[in-house]
């Protein structure tokens, strides 16, 4: 025996160490991965030796490989020989191991039980405590079970080490094994108050931890945690016991104003900043009073969290955040970028009538000092909107604000010269008494434009000439020297400008040449008047000349205006009445939304017919219309009743609330599919088009705007000596997504005779349609439903196939068929074989469409289902037999139904815990939340539960009763979307679904 | 805390520390897109990020990363103090700890990690007692060693 261990020992003289192994790997740096095999090759000779030492030594170079990335899985059995080492220095460095590798599919753990139970009553303290401390890596639902009576008498274990691991080990086991936390709990409890202050935070702790996720049943805690806060001097667990608070303090209202006063105490006293930003965390959360926002403040380290704090509470109590004026506009000078802007927020909120102008002069010089364009302009913007807010409610000059804004257009650089613009225009417009101020200070622009055109680009400060000469020319009479104000108004340099300021430059021009004229005529001498004709006329051929449109024209149009004038006035007839009467009329600033106020005339019927409409049935063939209603009778079984109408009346009462009521409901236009798309130039070439559009309709349930996506395919024609004849007879379709028409060739001497089958889908919820037209509306519900009728649940759908003839041949007998899969399957006529076509009901003349529909049997929804069909079909004048191939493809989506569910049951539903869920996330998407929402709900069915900010909740439920709920949250451009459904295939194929929506758009 | 990860400036991890049960594979990604993410963060940059659903706090100290990844509700600057403490721990234990000491005694920086820290939570907040604890579990290693070279004899 002793040989032999003198043998291992020896052997292991020349094994690797792991300081071996580490310095091996750095020396081989060209070549590790093949290093490392040669290693893991002598590990695995290692291990086979019987020699422990040597074994554990192995074990400790295989964790270390572990890390590196190696693959170690294959010698876990060898890990827990090593755990089971009797030796303490071999058992440290097995539990190292699996607590390491090891994860909860380990099969190996369960062989671990016994030995952990074993070690865990072992005599020696640090044999437990390692055991422990490995049993917290890879704790699993069953070792957790088996091993909870031995930890909870660790619990109580004379040795405050192990108690405190005893106590900490409890969470994981109540998180695996929940049952345990009952018999535990009093045990927990009591550990509250352990004499050792380590068990003592270790059970803060794991009570914190175990409340964030359930408050209500740790309320009854509250006054121990209260005094234990009071009273303990250690942060970390005073955070945990803050952070507890703050969980229990929205079910116990009264607790918040016992907090006040040690939160206050603690955010004076503390100098940890972790605790003081839990403080103020929990104030934040909890708007207890406004007194510790500003104490926050004055911490400078904590400034940003202090002003968060203000900001939140401006809300409720403005006032006492006004009295810190001067504190936040202190932070404005700060350093930081992000607690000026945080500081600038605050100060949106606070401006009164006394203190705007202050404020803004403040202001106004930290623009002047401000680096940067960005916060430059973010300072502009909040000067603006200061001002600005609630109808100028707290200016008191006007005066001062034009200034400002005059001042504000001499800001190089900025990108905000269109709002500086509008506030130009609205206060001029709206204050009549500052007119003559605003005029004057705008001629002055218009003098001085070439300081502000040194910025081009669009929103650029030059648009503050737009504003300008608007105003010049619309007060004109205010000005005092028009003349020279027409001047710079007519200077060369303006062709520089962009356009749109251009065009009401000569516009402006116009109106400020008649109010000269009208100045001028009243004097003596005449000439001047001529003068200012002529300095037009010389002026305006610039702008004639100009590229763009709207001055081109305005300014051809004013020159010879101008030039008629000039005519009558050297007859010394007065014109300057006629020429102001063209600009007469003041233009008063008017509401968006001031139409709406306007009464309807009495008499006027605004949905009445101005003209007889036009007749539909003229557009139309005769024939296949007359094919039509004679023959769909047979397939709508007459079998409504009474009652039936009147169920049905009510539900589609009932679901336009619904959706009347849903702001995510989108509705469809009906004339969309009406449309026949003109696809001018493709006449030539033999294009076979099919537009299947395939709603899907769910028997016995009130919802039925199921559609079945097709997806396109493109088929090769067989021959091409077909080619020719094909030219003559073509079926097109509408296009539901127009651009499907570019799969075709495109030339006359492309060879490829290309039948194009195109299914696209046809996304309009029936319901949208208007419900007046019902004799030829194919969606109508009465007929759905009496097809529907005898139909069971659950395990039918209804596939409305729209044909379109899109070439100039009859086509007749069709025979529609699809190549059945074990799960979905064409339901037949009763004797009819199982390969056996149906037979379209209709002919098709050229240019019409129709649509038929056709019952499927599918067994399982749970998966997206692609049907092969054929539809077969004679060509009259040819009397050829066609050939056709479509796929059809069920999607998940498909077998959704939009079904609305109240939050409390959707909560509900969640609870339960029977859900599988699953998630995905999708980058970049590139649209508003609500037009995210409401394609989800559009496309897959879906409807809104509840939606917070930027968050969502929505539910939906397949044909066979299957749950599904989606969690969408955006942020930026990324959205993910947590789901639940009660059958995990279903969900991943829905939600590949929507990811595809969303990758398409 | 979720999980706690040592990385070098090279991105070589140096010491990984897993408190909820993920595979393999996941663990790889997660800590391969971490310390890209984290690598390409400029030195003045905040030490807080959020990540998935979770928030990142993480802390260079030489050319050691030390990253610990903690829940939503969490309390990011008490989680720079773990991280603090844990390098005060490692440094009065190797006694001015550098890099090459997590490197080639990466089980003792193991062994000291779960002193501090058990199941994603501080349970000791006293220096002097993890130290305590762990001199005695090495003096524990250090008489089975010497009584094993004993018996070899």
């Amino acid at each position: 025996m002793a040989l032999k261990i003198v043998k291992g020992s020896i052997d292991r003289m020349f094994d690797k160490n792991l300081q071996d192994l580490v310095r091996g790997i750095r020396n081989h740096k060209e070549d590790e991965a093949k290093y490392i095999s040669t290693c893991i090759d002598e590990i695995k000779q290692e291990l086979k030796q019987d020699n422990i030492a040597v074994k554990a030594n192995a074990v400790c170079k295989l964790t270390y490989l572990q890390m590196l990335g190696y693959d170690v899985s294959w010698a876990a059995f060898n890990i827990v020989e090593v755990m089971s080492s009797s030796k303490f220095t071999y058992k440290r460095i097995g539990y190292l191991a699996a607590s390491q590798c090891f994860h909860e599919n380990t099969d190996v753990i369960m062989l671990t039980t016994n030995q952990i139970r074993k070690d865990l009553s072992s005599p020696n303290q640090y044999d437990t405590g390692v055991a422990l401390t490995g049993l917290s890596c890879f704790v699993t639902p069953d070792l957790a079970r088996d091993l909870a009576n031995d930890i909870m008498t660790l619990m109580s274990h004379t040795k405050p080490y192990i108690r405190k691991k005893a106590v900490l080990i409890m969470y994981k086991v109540f998180l695996k094994y929940p049952e345990s936390l009952r018999p535990a709990f009093p045990r927990l409890k009591e550990k509250l108050e352990d004499p050792d202050p380590g068990v003592q935070s270790a059970a803060v702790n794991v009570i914190c931890e175990l409340a964030r996720r359930n408050p209500k049943n740790y309320l009854s805690l509250a006054p121990l945690f209260f005094k234990l806060m009071t009273s303990s001097t250690n942060n970390w667990v005073l955070i945990k016991i803050i952070k507890l608070f703050g969980a229990l303090t929205p079910l116990e209202p009264r607790l918040g104003k016992k907090l006040i006063e040690p939160l206050t105490n603690l955010i004076h006293s503390t100098s940890a900043m972790s605790l003081l930003y839990e403080c103020v965390n929990t104030v934040i959360a909890g708007q207890y009073s406004c007194s510790v926002g500003s104490v926050c403040l004055r911490i400078s380290v904590v400034k940003y969290l202090g002003l968060l704090a203000m900001s939140k509470i401006l809300k409720t109590h403005p006032k006492s955040v006004q009295s810190h004026k001067d504190l936040i506009l202190q932070c404005l000078d700060d350093k930081d970028e992000s607690i000026r802007l945080r500081a600038l927020d605050l100060l949106y909120g606070m401006v009164s009538k006394k203190n705007l102008m202050e404020i803004v002069k403040k202001l106004m010089i930290h623009v002047d000092k401000a680096e940067g364009t960005t916060y430059r302009d973010e300072l502009l913007t909040k000067i603006i909107d200061i001002c600005s807010q609630s109808n100028y409610q707290y200016i008191t000059n006007f005066e001062w604000y034009i200034s400002i804004l005059v001042e504000l257009t001499r800001l190089e650089g900025t990108r905000h010269g269109h709002l500086i613009a509008s506030q130009m225009l609205d206060v001029a417009i709206r204050v009549k008494a500052i007119r003559a101020f605003a005029v004057a200070q705008m001629a002055t622009l218009l003098d001085n434009a070439h300081l502000l055109t040194g910025n081009m680009q669009r929103n650029g400060i030059c648009e503050v000439l737009y504003a300008a000469a608007w105003i010049c020319g619309e007060f004109s009479e205010h000005l005092e020297n028009p003349v020279q104000t027409l001047e710079a108004m007519l200077r060369p340099k303006v062709a520089t400008l962009p356009g749109h300021i251009q065009a009401v430059y000569v516009q402006n021009a116009a109106k400020l040449f008649a109010t000269i004229l009208k100045n001028q005529e009243g004097n003596t001498d005449s000439t001047a008047a001529q003068e200012t004709s002529q300095l037009m006329i010389d002026r305006l051929p610039l702008f004639v000349q100009s590229a763009n449109l709207e001055v081109q024209e305005r300014a051809s149009c004013i020159l010879q205006l101008v030039k008629y004038i000039q005519k009558l006035q050297q007859k010394d007839v007065e014109v300057a009445e006629e020429v102001s009467a063209l600009f007469a009329g003041e233009l008063n600033p008017v509401a968006p939304k001031a139409q709406k106020k306007v009464p309807v005339p009495e008499g006027l019927d605004l949905d009445a017919w101005i003209n007889e409409p036009p007749s539909e049935s003229e557009s139309e063939d005769e024939q296949p219309k007359a094919i039509f209603t004679k023959e769909e009778p047979k397939h709508s079984r007459p079998r409504h009743t009474e009652v039936d109408e009147k169920e049905l009346a009510r539900r589609r009462e009932a679901r336009k609330q619904e959706q009347a009521n849903n702001p995510f409901y989108i509705k469809a236009s009906p004339s969309s599919q009406k449309v026949y798309q003109e696809t001018p130039g493709v006449e030539h070439i033999p294009v076979v088009q099919i537009d299947l559009s395939v709603p899907l309709k769910v028997p016995g349930l009130p919802m039925s705007d199921q559609y079945v996506k097709l997806e396109e395919e493109r088929r090769q024609k067989e021959r091409a000596e077909k080619k020719k004849k094909e030219k003559k007879k073509r079926k097109e379709k509408r296009s539901g997504r127009g651009k499907k028409h570019d799969s075709g060739p495109e030339s006359e001497e492309d060879i490829t005779p290309a039948h194009v089958v195109d299914i696209v889908t046809e996304e309009m919820p029936e319901n949208a349609l208007p419900s007046d037209d019902d004799d030829k509306d194919p969606n109508d519900p009465h007929k759905v439903c009496d097809i529907q009728g005898n139909l069971q649940d659950g395990s039918q759908v209804v596939v409305s196939v729209i044909f379109e003839n899109k070439s100039d041949s009859f086509l007749k007998s069709m025979e529609f068929n699809v190549l059945d899969s074990l799960n979905s399957k064409l339901q037949r006529p009763e004797g009819s074989g199982p390969h056996d076509g149906l037979t379209v009901p209709f002919q098709l003349p050229p240019g019409v469409s129709n649509e038929a529909r056709f019952v499927f049997t599918v067994q399982s929804i749970v998966m997206p289902q692609k049907l092969k069909g054929t539809l077969t079909f004679i060509v009259k004048d040819s009397s050829t037999h066609e050939k056709l191939d479509f796929k059809l493809h069920f999607t998940c989506t498909s077998y959704l139904i939009t079904t609305p569910c109240y939050s409390d049951a959707f909560a509900k539903l969640l609870e339960s815990g029977d859900l599988k869920s699953s998630s995905v996330r999708l980058e970049g998407v590139n649209m508003p939340f609500h037009h995210l929402l409401a394609r989800i709900c559009f496309h897959h069915h879906f409807s809104v539960v509840e939606r917070i900010d930027s968050c969502a909740s929505m539910y939906s439920r397949s044909i066979q009763g299957h749950h599904v709920c989606l969690l969408v949250k955006t942020s930026g451009q990324t959205v993910s979307i947590d789901a639940k459904c009660d059958e995990p295939t279903l969900l991943g194929n829905v939600l590949d679904e929507i990811k595809q929506t969303f990758s398409q758009c | 805390m979720q999980f706690m990860l040592l990385f070098s400036r090279q991105g070589k991890l140096r010491l990984q520390k897993w408190y909820v049960p993920l595979s393999d594979k996941e663990r790889k990604k997660i800590s391969r897109d971490l310390v890209q993410t984290i690598l390409a963060r400029k030195p003045k940059m905040c030490s807080f990020l959020e990540w998935r659903d979770l928030k990142i706090v993480y802390k260079r100290y030489a050319s050691l990363y030390f990253c610990c990844a903690v829940e939503d509700q969490d309390n990011e600057l008490i989680t720079l103090e773990i991280i603090h403490r844990y390098v005060e721990l490692l440094d009065k234990y190797f006694g001015s700890v550098c890099e090459l000491d997590i490197i080639f005694n990466f089980e003792k920086a193991y062994f000291i990690l779960d002193e501090f820290l058990l199941g994603g939570e501080a349970q000791e907040t006293s220096k002097k007692n993890v130290l305590k604890a762990i001199e005695q579990a090495d003096l524990l290693q250090e008489v089975h060693s010497v009584l094993l070279q004993f018996s070899a004899l």
